[in-house]
C-alpha cells in the first residue's frame, strides 16, 4: 500500500479559508444561506468552514447534517446495509440557499442521494455543492461540485482518505492511496 | 456496515445483544424520519411485503403498514376472515400462493405457538412474526425495550416487573427474553394461577402480591388479562381481578418514588389499570404506540438490507 500526501494541514487551512471566501461572494452575510454536512465525513468539513465564516462575517451561520443511508441506491445491492447516522437540521430549509459539504466527491451517487433526501425537509432556493477533494473523470452521475478544494486525478483503485483532528488524529491531512500492492 | 445475526425475526431468544443495539440504533434514526415534515424514505421501494394475519390485530396491524409505508414498501394485508382458509387451505399452501405473486417478506401473526418458525425452515422470504399464539411477540418486546431506553438510558440495574396474565402472554416472554438480555432485572407477578410453572427457570423473580412488585420495580409493565384464550376458569371473576390486580392512582401515591407504567394495549380500563394511572404523567403508554413504528422500520430495513441477486 502506498500513501501520498495531497493536502497539509497547512495549505487545508489555506485551502478552507479560500472556499470561505468563495462562498461569501455569492452569499454575502449568509442571512438566508445555511450549510449541510453530510454524514459521515462532511461534517467535519462542515463544522471548519462553519467556525471560519463566522469569524468573516461575524455572524451566526445555520448548519446541518445530513444522513443519506435511507435514500441511497444501492440498498440491497452491497453485501450489508448501511448504518445511518443522525440528521439534525434545526432550521426550516424552505427558500433557503443551501450549501451541500462533503470531503470527497467520487461517483456522484451520494450526491444524488442527499439531493433526495433534502426535499424531504422542503424546497430550497438554491442548492450547490462544495467539496475538498474532487475526483475528476470517475463521475456515474451528472454531478458538478460548485466549490473545489483540490481536483485530483485518480484511477478506480485508488482511495482518498481524509484523516480529521477531530476524530482524534494528530494532524489534519489527506491521502491518496494505492490500493495496489506494488 | 452493519447486519442482524439472523434472517428472520422470530423471537427475541435468539436475537444477541448486538442484534438489540443495531435495532435500537437504527430506529433512532427512522423516529427522526417519521417526526420529519415528509415521513418517508424511499429505502423499500423494490421490496414487497405481505402482512398475512391470522388473529385479530389493530395496533399491530397498524403499526406495520405504516412501518412499511414510511419505507415505500408496496403492501397487502390478509387477514383469515376473509380468505379460503375458511375453504381448507393450509398454512403453507396459503403462503407460497401469496409468495407466488412475487412477495418478498411475510409479517405474520397466527394463533399456533411456533407457526412462524415452521414457515421458516420452509419458504425462501424473511418472516417476522408479528405474534405466535401465547409464544412470542417480539416486535412489542423490541418497543418495550427501546421505550425504556429512551427513558433510562441503561438497563443495567433496572428493573422491570411484567404484571398481570403472564400464562397467556407472547409480550411476558418476548420481554423476558429481551430484557434479560440487556441486563435489566425482571419479575413477574400475577394470580398464582396465571403464572406458568417453571417460569423462574428463566431467571425472573416471582411475586404474587402486586403492590410489594411496585414498590420493587422502575419500571411496570401492565399486560391485558387474555379472556379469548382462557377455555377455563382462572380466576373467580374480573371484579376480584381488579381489586386484588388492578393498579390505581392511590396504589402509586402510596410509593414513596417514581415509577413508569406501560402497557402493550388493548387496555382493559378498570380492570388491570385505571383510568386515572393510564392516562397520568406515569405512563408511557402511547410514547410506546409512537416507538412501535419507529422500531419495525428498523426491522423492516434491517432485514430487508441483505443482497440480492440483481
Amino acid at each position: 500500500m502506498q500513501k501520498k500526501l495531497i493536502i497539509d494541514q497547512d495549505l487545508l487551512d489555506i485551502t478552507i479559508s479560500r472556499l470561505c471566501y468563495q462562498l461569501i461572494e455569492n452569499h454575502n452575510n449568509f442571512s438566508n444561506s445555511a450549510i449541510l454536512g453530510l454524514q459521515p465525513r462532511g461534517t467535519f468539513l462542515a463544522d471548519r468552514i462553519k467556525a471560519k465564516l463566522e469569524s468573516l462575517v461575524n455572524r451566526e451561520v445555520e448548519i446541518g447534517y445530513l444522513d443519506t443511508t435511507f435514500h441511497r441506491d444501492d440498498f440491497r445491492r452491497r453485501e450489508t446495509p448501511k448504518q445511518a447516522n443522525k440528521t439534525h437540521i434545526p432550521f426550516l430549509i424552505e427558500d433557503k440557499k443551501i450549501v451541500l459539504i462533503d470531503d470527497v466527491l467520487y461517483t456522484g451517487r451520494s450526491v444524488r442521494a442527499a439531493l433526495d433526501a433534502m426535499i424531504s425537509f422542503g424546497r430550497p432556493k438554491s442548492v450547490e455543492l462544495l467539496v475538498l477533494v474532487d475526483r475528476k473523470y470517475t463521475r456515474d452521475l451528472p454531478i458538478q461540485p460548485n466549490y473545489i478544494g483540490k481536483s485530483v486525478n485518480t484511477m478506480q483503485s485508488q482511495r482518498v482518505m481524509v484523516e480529521w483532528r477531530d476524530q482524534g488524529r494528530k494532524k489534519d491531512s489527506i491521502w491518496l492511496i494505492n490500493n495496489l500492492d506494488t | 456496515m452493519a447486519q442482524l445475526s439472523v434472517q428472520h425475526l422470530l423471537g427475541t431468544k435468539n436475537l444477541t445483544l448486538d442484534d438489540f443495539h443495531l435495532i435500537f440504533e437504527t430506529a433512532d434514526n427512522f423516529k427522526e424520519i417519521i417526526n420529519r415534515p415528509i415521513k418517508k424514505v424511499p429505502s423499500l421501494r423494490d421490496i414487497t411485503i405481505a402482512n398475512v394475519f391470522f388473529e385479530n390485530s389493530t395496533r399491530t396491524r397498524i403499526s406495520f403498514e405504516l412501518a412499511e409505508k414510511r419505507l415505500s414498501a408496496d403492501t397487502i394485508n390478509f387477514s383469515s376472515s376473509q380468505s379460503s382458509v375458511k375453504k381448507g387451505e393450509t398454512l403453507l399452501d396459503t403462503i407460497n400462493n401469496i409468495l407466488a405473486m412475487k412477495v418478498d417478506m411475510i409479517v405474520m401473526r397466527h394463533a399456533s405457538p411456533g407457526a412462524p418458525h415452521f414457515l421458516s425452515k420452509h419458504i425462501n422470504a424473511n418472516i417476522i412474526n408479528a405474534g405466535d399464539g401465547t409464544h412470542e411477540h417480539p416486535t412489542q418486546a423490541l418497543l418495550d425495550a427501546f421505550s425504556i431506553r429512551s427513558k433510562y438510558k441503561s438497563f443495567e440495574g433496572l428493573k422491570v416487573a411484567i404484571i398481570g396474565d403472564i400464562l397467556h402472554s407472547r409480550v411476558a416472554i418476548s420481554d423476558i427474553f429481551a430484557l434479560k438480555k440487556l441486563g435489566a432485572e425482571v419479575m413477574v407477578c400475577g394470580p398464582n394461577t396465571l403464572l406458568p410453572k417453571y417460569i423462574s427457570s428463566l431467571g425472573v423473580k416471582v411475586e404474587l402480591d402486586v403492590f410489594k412488585a411496585l414498590q420493587w420495580c422502575d419500571v411496570a409493565n401492565v399486560l391485558r388479562i387474555q379472556l379469548e384464550r382462557q377455555q377455563i376458569k382462572y380466576f373467580p371473576s374480573l371484579r376480584e381481578y381488579s381489586i386484588y390486580y388492578g393498579i390505581n392512582k392511590r396504589m402509586l401515591d402510596r410509593l414513596d418514588k417514581e415509577i413508569t407504567i406501560m402497557h402493550p394495549g388493548p387496555i382493559n380500563r378498570g380492570v388491570e389499570l385505571n383510568s386515572d394511572v393510564a392516562d397520568s404523567e406515569h405512563s408511557i403508554i402511547l410514547n410506546q404506540v409512537e416507538n412501535g413504528v419507529a422500531i419495525r422500520m428498523a426491522v423492516l430495513y434491517l432485514l430487508a438490507g441483505a443482497k440480492v441477486d440483481a
